[in-house]
């Protein structure tokens, strides 16, 4: 058994000062000209940037500490695993979880939503049994489950939203009936930014006993989750919209849960022991974790959680609010444009229209100035469709974002107004 | 390096304005509706060909400007011409977007070369092909031919005819 400390979850209070420039100098890729202009980076709901820590953690693990995990007894193979596990542990101590196995790795959210679905939901879920998501839910949160509910002769109920793009929590709680089994939960909406009360649905669910998963992609860069607290059964994000590597995320899952699901995907490592007759199965985690994990992601992924408690996630969400306020106001001043989603309480994404104008034109003369913004449906159809359009452009802040660079989305939106008058 | 405005020049901003041949006909021999999953862009286009000449056309849909002054500027230039010099335009178009044809080399396309700065912006390049792709399934779905093709920047629009 590899000996880590007890993992204890360091309260969110920063350690130093948010000094704005120090962290713009942590990420080389600020540097950048794009199209003979400084990149202005207002995507970060899609996949935020690397600072160079954990740039270097990665090269670390490459140059000296690379091997497979959980097999050899060779030196490598002994750090690459010790590595991995403290990787988990600094996860486990992120959300809070109770226990170091309640963490599984998966290649991100949307294979942790995939998980859940044919670890839990093939196995409990039946015909006639319904599962609720919301309006708010990326394709990622709907699709798996639509698969589900087709294979099993399950229906999906949906929570409706107000036209701030607030779940109507009323109508969630009329949805519930004995054949509720399954509960969907965006945690924060990627394509408004509409920050969902989940602690009280969570407990709406739960006087039902009706498990919850909240998907937390848009969430855990921003808010402090703490899963004890919230008492979710999952919960899901990925690693490299916290600043870390693509092809890792982790799931959370109440360990209970987690040993009553049946595995997901059948290979090495998920096993106890192997004949044709018959597999034993592998303890949690690494009955969920088949197959060689996404090792030097993982421990990026830890490098980048160090990276971020250090600066402090309160701090890191007050200045993101700070520039959302800012843009909000701003953009508020230019005609014809709409905000779509205005929610009360929200994370600093900007999503808007401009009238008359296709968000794609929007974005690609937004880039000749090196304004990088998404636009698109953010797959978040549903979403689209409540607001009746197509698509939105999005500028989501990340705390390394300033306010010159809202400046410049303002500049560009003019620009792109005069175009096309 | 690209220049976007350039690519947003004078005769698309116009087009796209007051575009050309918008529209639906009551009577069309041909007609199919193309879509472009990654954007949500539709396009729908009808026509009448008589004589073995596009006698009239029409489109009409939701879609960013390039996508509806590509429609526009092609409606007009293959109104009056037979199916299989629509469909040298259909290809030559193609392989302009996708940066195969020079457009200082002979071609037919005329000031359709407006389009060609899209190359250097592949995620804008099926925009632009939209309305060419779904003019080849109309004019196809006479024959029966397949809009199938072994060109992903294709494949991706899907295209149905009506």
């Amino acid at each position: 058994m590899i000996n880590v400390a007890e993992a204890v979850r360091k309260p969110d209070v920063p350690t130093t000062p948010f000094d704005l420039e120090k962290i713009r100098s942590d990420f080389p890729i600020l540097n950048l000209k794009v199209n003979g202009k400084p990149l202005v980076y207002l995507d970060n709901a899609a996949s935020s940037q690397m600072p160079q820590p954990v740039i270097d953690r990665l090269v670390h693990y490459q140059t000296a500490q690379h091997a497979n995990i959980n097999r050899a007894v060779h030196y490598l193979s002994e750090v690459a695993t010790l590595e991995y596990h403290k990787a988990r542990c600094t996860l486990q101590q992120f959300v809070n979880a109770r226990e170091d196995r309640e963490i599984i790795f998966t290649s991100g959210t949307t294979d942790a939503i995939n998980l859940v679905m044919h670890g839990y939901g093939r196995k409990f879920i039946q015909a006639g049994d319904e599962i609720i998501l919301t309006t708010l839910e990326h394709h990622s949160n709907i699709v798996p489950w639509q698969m589900l509910a087709k294979e099993k002769g399950a229906k999906i109920r949906v929570v409706p939203i107000n036209d701030a793009g607030e779940l109507e929590i009323d109508e969630y709680r009329k949805l519930f009936n004995e054949r509720t089994k399954f509960v969907g939960l965006i945690h924060v909406s990627n394509a408004l930014g509409t920050i969902n009360p989940i602690k009280e649905m969570i407990a709406y669910a739960h006087q039902y006993d009706v498990p919850v998963l909240i998907d937390g992609a848009q969430a855990a860069p921003h808010i402090v989750i703490d899963v004890q607290d919230l008492d979710c059964d999952f919960y899901t994000f990925s690693a490299h919209k916290l600043c870390g590597p693509t092809g890792v995320g982790i799931l959370y899952g109440k360990a209970a849960v987690l040993e009553a699901m049946q595995p997901f995907k059948g290979g090495g490592d998920m096993i106890a022991s192997v004949t044709f007759e018959e597999t034993i199965y592998n303890t949690i985690p690494h009955k969920f974790e088949a197959g060689t994990p996404p090792i030097a992601a993982a421990i990026g992924f830890g490098a980048a959680i160090d990276y971020l408690t250090t600066i402090g996630i309160k701090q890191i969400a007050a200045h993101e609010s700070d520039l959302l306020e800012y843009a909000t106001a701003q953009i508020q001043d230019i005609p014809g444009v709409r905000i779509i989603g205005t929610a009360k309480n929200k994370t600093a994404v900007l999503s808007f229209t401009i009238e008359g104008i296709h968000p794609h034109d929007i974005g690609t003369i937004l880039n000749q100035d090196g304004v990088a913004v998404r636009t698109g449906h953010h797959c978040a159809q549903p979403v689209m469709h409540r607001y009746n359009v197509p698509a939105t452009s999005r500028a989501s802040f990340a705390f390394y974002n300033k306010k010159t660079e809202v400046d410049a989305l303002m500049a560009g939106i003019r620009i792109v107004k005069k175009v096309f008058l | 390096m690209m220049h976007t405005k350039s690519l947003y020049q004078e005769v698309i901003l116009d087009h796209n304005r007051k575009p050309r041949n918008y529209g639906t006909l009551e009577h069309p021999s041909h007609h199919a509706v193309g879509h472009n999953p990654l954007c949500g862009d539709r396009l729908d286009i009808a026509l009448a060909l008589e004589n073995d000449r596009i006698n009239q056309i029409a489109f009409q849909g939701e879609s960013c400007a390039i996508c509806k002054a590509s429609a526009s500027m092609m409606t007009a230039a293959v109104k009056g011409k037979s199916p299989q010099d629509a469909e040298t335009l259909i290809n030559e178009f193609r392989e302009m977007a996708m940066g195969k044809l020079d457009p200082e080399q002979p071609n037919h396309l005329g000031h359709l070369t407006v389009f060609s700065g899209i190359r250097d912006l592949p995620t804008r390049v099926k925009c632009a092909i939209l309305p060419w792709h779904t003019l080849h399934a109309a004019l196809n779905s006479m024959t029966g031919a397949s809009t199938e093709t072994n060109d992903d920047l294709i494949q991706s629009v899907s295209v149905k005819t009506v």
